[in-house]
């Protein structure tokens, strides 16, 4: 969706800071301040790549109080689908793009007696704002960040400057593994849990928690998927009268906004809900990707998350 | 703008009344002859100049008669304004929405200076100058969402979202519907809405939840609900029904014109930013038959609205005892002829 609450703003630091891992600083063209949030938000970073517009999801985070500025920080993926490629290599400082209103779809329960924090590599950007919140409103906390070697590790000593005992690390190449049961044990009672990171951590993170004996209320993540690829087929636009190719490497979101018509979106990670679309024929199977559609509605094949899913077939239609 | 504010009173001797200006800016919900629930939600944008919709906060000539009930309930009952500890960020969102809302909206009246977390606020109507640090409670006399609220027309309610829902953790109560918050608080989405007949099954509150939880900061949403009240009373709750239920037996032919009154909520929903919580105002306006058939195409469609109302829905909502009567005396003001599409007066 175009969303006419979306902030003009340039890039005013752009610098590497990991391997791989680069942060970049925006202000807003006009100097009135950005909205405030909460700690564990993202903000929809639009990016014109010539005639391709790129909308990718960014954890903010500085501080959720300081609307002076946000901060986000980008892995440039190895299978990029363009995204973080151009992030990394075309946004320079002075760069303008357009950003949405911050949405937090990863929010501290503030009900929490106590808030561990568990990061694998970039998984560690919503922890940024989050522990600033944290320490701000006096609640006890500690991280938990995991990485394949420290020279990918973002704001490790930062964060270490800064929270001292309540960080620990983790480093794959040292042959450090993350204690999970041991944290998952003995914990006070009205602990919240809260996971960042690769696909594979989180499953192993939940499932654990759930084994442990951990209510599902007090366990929490934040998956940032990218769309799968996958062999490019067409949908049909029942309501728009339109016909349009869904690349490989394209989702059909970006496809259904390529071809100028606007469908609602929050996270574009399978997650939130908001690209729900009603499926009304399909030629061929249906390829769920989300996290959102329990296994029925995922069955019964009259709907799709178009955000991250797909077809493996030749033409679907959407009630769009 | 000329607001002058009434001295009235919506209990004892029910000096209540609207104003030829206040009824043509009454926020009329029949956009045709029949009523169903719906999702009837769209965005809080700017209405037209003059109507109840023009600012987020409508703030209209029966403001300090309001905040005086508002005054004598809460000295009566502490419980309508509740807020569980761990809404207190939402509660200072709520302080931040409300006074930017009227000091820009209404600065005759109301005035916000900020320097970083030092506030200064100036209520003109209400005699109140008060300067305070945003974020430490120490600084104001109440809790920060009473504060604000003792001073705001409209209940409000503070939604905390976790676990994909929404729940009723705050709030201030005391214009309300026959509902309690005291009864209501720590609920659910669908627990709170649990007495709603016939929309259930009609998978309004499906919808409507998937739509909340999703809401953005900066795209308020806003609906309108309606019932009716006999006597103009804005506090008609559960905790006091033994002093205003047995009103709805006093109706008589003579006096429907006088005595009842079409209840508008005008509900707004905000995200809030610090607490990543929604608001959820409910402005109740008021009307009694006598000023409503004073707009003919109102008078008409009320008629018909109340006939063709499905019973389930008539009781919910209370009026099953005066119906018939409010009916027959409506029906004088609708000669048959048709209403114009929407809301507004012809």
């Amino acid at each position: 969706m175009t969303m006419s609450t979306d902030i003009a703003v340039r890039v005013s630091e752009a610098e590497t800071i990991a391997q791989d891992v680069k942060r970049f600083r925006f202000v807003t063209l006009d100097g009135s301040p950005l909205p405030e949030f909460s700690g564990g938000a993202h903000t929809v970073v639009t990016m014109h790549d010539g005639d391709r517009v790129r909308r990718n999801p960014y954890s903010l985070m500085g501080s959720p109080s300081d609307g002076s500025s946000y901060q986000i920080s980008v892995l440039r993926t190895v299978d990029s689908r363009g995204g973080s490629a151009f992030m990394h290599d075309k946004v320079k400082t002075g760069s303008e793009l357009m950003i949405s209103r911050p949405v937090n779809l990863f929010p501290v329960d503030r009900r929490g007696r106590k808030h561990l924090l568990i990061a694998g590599g970039i998984g560690i950007t919503p922890f940024m704002s989050m522990m600033l919140q944290l320490t701000r409103e006096e609640r006890p906390f500690e991280l938990h960040y995991a990485n394949r070697t420290a020279g990918r590790a973002a704001y490790v000593s930062h964060l270490q400057s800064a929270y001292g005992h309540r960080v620990h690390t983790y480093f794959d190449d040292k042959q450090q593994m993350l204690p999970l049961a041991r944290l998952l044990d003995g914990q006070p009672l009205g602990t919240h849990l809260y996971v960042c990171g690769p696909s594979g951590m989180i499953d192993w993170v939940l499932k654990s928690a759930r084994e442990a004996g951990w209510p599902d209320e007090n366990v929490h993540s934040e998956r940032f998927q990218a769309p799968p690829s996958g062999k490019p087929f067409t949908v049909t636009l029942a309501r728009s009268k339109k016909t349009i190719e869904v690349a490989e490497y394209q989702s059909v979101l970006e496809a259904v906004e390529a071809a100028g018509v606007d469908a609602p979106y929050l996270c574009r990670g399978g997650a939130c809900g908001q690209c729900e679309t009603a499926v009304l024929s399909c030629e061929g199977t249906l390829k769920h990707n989300d996290h959102y559609l329990p296994d029925d509605e995922k069955a019964s094949g009259k709907k799709i998350m178009i955000c991250v899913s797909r077809i493996d077939g030749t033409n679907v239609v959407l009630d769009l | 703008m000329g607001l002058m504010f009434k001295n009235e009173t919506y209990r004892g001797d029910f000096t209540f009344s609207n104003s030829p200006e206040a009824i043509r800016r009454f926020p009329f919900p029949f956009h045709e002859d029949k009523y169903m629930y719906t999702v009837n939600i769209e965005p809080h944008v700017p209405g037209p100049k003059g109507s109840a919709y023009e600012f987020p906060i409508d703030i209209d000539e029966h403001y300090l008669s309001d905040m005086a009930d508002r005054a004598l309930v809460l000295r009566d009952d502490p419980l309508r304004c509740q807020g569980l500890p761990h809404m207190i960020t939402a509660e200072w969102d709520l302080v931040e929405l409300l006074m930017t809302s009227m000091a820009r909206d209404y600065p005759e009246h109301f005035s916000l200076t900020r320097e970083g977390d030092n506030w200064h606020w100036i209520n003109r109507p209400m005699g109140i100058d008060q300067k305070f640090i945003f974020g430490d409670i120490a600084t104001l006399p109440y809790r920060p969402m009473e504060y604000i609220t003792r001073q705001c027309q409209g209940d409000f309610n503070l939604l905390d979202q976790r676990d994909g829902d929404l729940w009723m953790d705050a709030g201030i109560v005391t214009s309300q519907a026959d509902w309690s918050l005291d009864f209501d608080v720590g609920m659910s989405f669908k627990e709170w809405h649990a007495p709603v007949p016939m929309a259930h099954e009609i998978g309004v509150f499906d919808r409507a939840l998937k739509f909340l939880l999703n809401m953005q900061q900066g795209r308020p949403v806003r609906r309108l609900n309606w019932t009716m009240t006999i006597n103009p009373r804005l506090d008609t709750a559960p905790e006091t029904y033994h002093k205003w239920g047995t009103d709805r037996a006093t109706v008589t032919p003579e006096n429907v014109g006088n005595k009842v009154h079409l209840r508008v909520e005008l509900q707004g929903l905000w995200r809030l930013p610090r607490s990543n919580a929604i608001v959820f105002s409910i402005r109740a306006y008021l009307i009694k038959m006598d000023e409503l058939v004073t707009v003919p195409k109102w008078g008409r469609r009320l008629h018909r609205v109340l006939k063709s109302l499905p019973d389930p829905i008539a009781d919910y909502k209370g009026l099953t005892r005066y119906r018939p009567t409010t009916i027959e005396w409506l029906s004088k003001y609708d000669d048959g002829a048709p209403t114009s599409p929407g809301v507004w007066p012809e």
